[in-house]
């Protein structure tokens, strides 16, 4: 079900603020984050995030078409590699 | 005889009906669309007259968005769900599931018919 519009996107405020202190001082460099639930808002954009995927950080760089997509869906938690080749009994 | 955007026209359905056999159109946009018209929902099909038909065009044509404008939406949003690589645009991609259902057993809408994998071994109820 989707958020309430009433309450606006959702963006953690930590994560919401190292993100326009960046932006304001034009240093690239990436953001480490666990904070997939995070909604991607158009100050985003340009930025490289560190999204935590419950092992390692995976390097997301927000472009125009992410806003509105959260962090979390751009760092996928499962890795499949295919089924293994037959048991040996 | 109703042409209504290409070429739907079953004639011997009531409106209400009739008008969801055009993609785009359930039976409440058909509704709704019959009550702007002014058009009692039951009239069938081959009962409207020209005026009637001309007006349902101009409602469809003005105000909603479907058969081929329809489809390549749907299709540009799939398209930039799997251009950012997000998760949904992954399972897209790979022809799965993408809301999130089970793939163990069922989601034979979407993988296809079943393959047969050599070695596999029925689950073992416990």
């Amino acid at each position: 079900m989707a958020r309430s519009l009433k309450k606006g996107p959702y963006v953690s405020e930590k994560l919401y603020k190292k993100v326009i202190a960046m932006q304001e001082s034009g240093k690239k460099q990436p953001i480490k984050t666990w904070s997939r639930r995070s909604m991607i808002t158009p100050d985003f954009v340009g930025v490289t995030f560190l999204v935590h995927n419950g092992n390692k950080f995976i390097p997301v760089f927000v472009t125009e078409n992410m806003v509105g997509n959260k962090l979390g869906e751009f760092a996928p938690t499962r890795n499949f590699k295919g089924h293994s080749s037959k048991k040996i009994k | 005889m109703a042409r209504i955007v290409g070429n739907d026209l079953p004639k011997e359905k009531i409106g209400l009906i009739g008008l969801t056999y055009i993609y785009g159109i359930g039976r409440s946009t058909a509704a709704k669309i019959l009550a702007a018209a002014n058009i009692d929902p039951y009239v069938k099909v081959k009962d409207w007259t020209d005026e009637q038909v001309t007006e349902l065009r101009r409602i469809i044509n003005d105000e909603y968005k479907v058969e081929g404008a329809l489809r390549s939406e749907v299709q540009t949003n799939i398209k930039r769900l799997m251009d950012i690589g997000s998760y949904r645009g992954i399972r897209h991609r790979k022809g799965l599931p993408v809301r999130g259902q089970r793939t163990s057993t069922n989601a034979r809408t979407r993988k296809g018919k079943a393959r047969t994998v050599a070695g596999k071994k029925k689950v073992p109820r416990k």
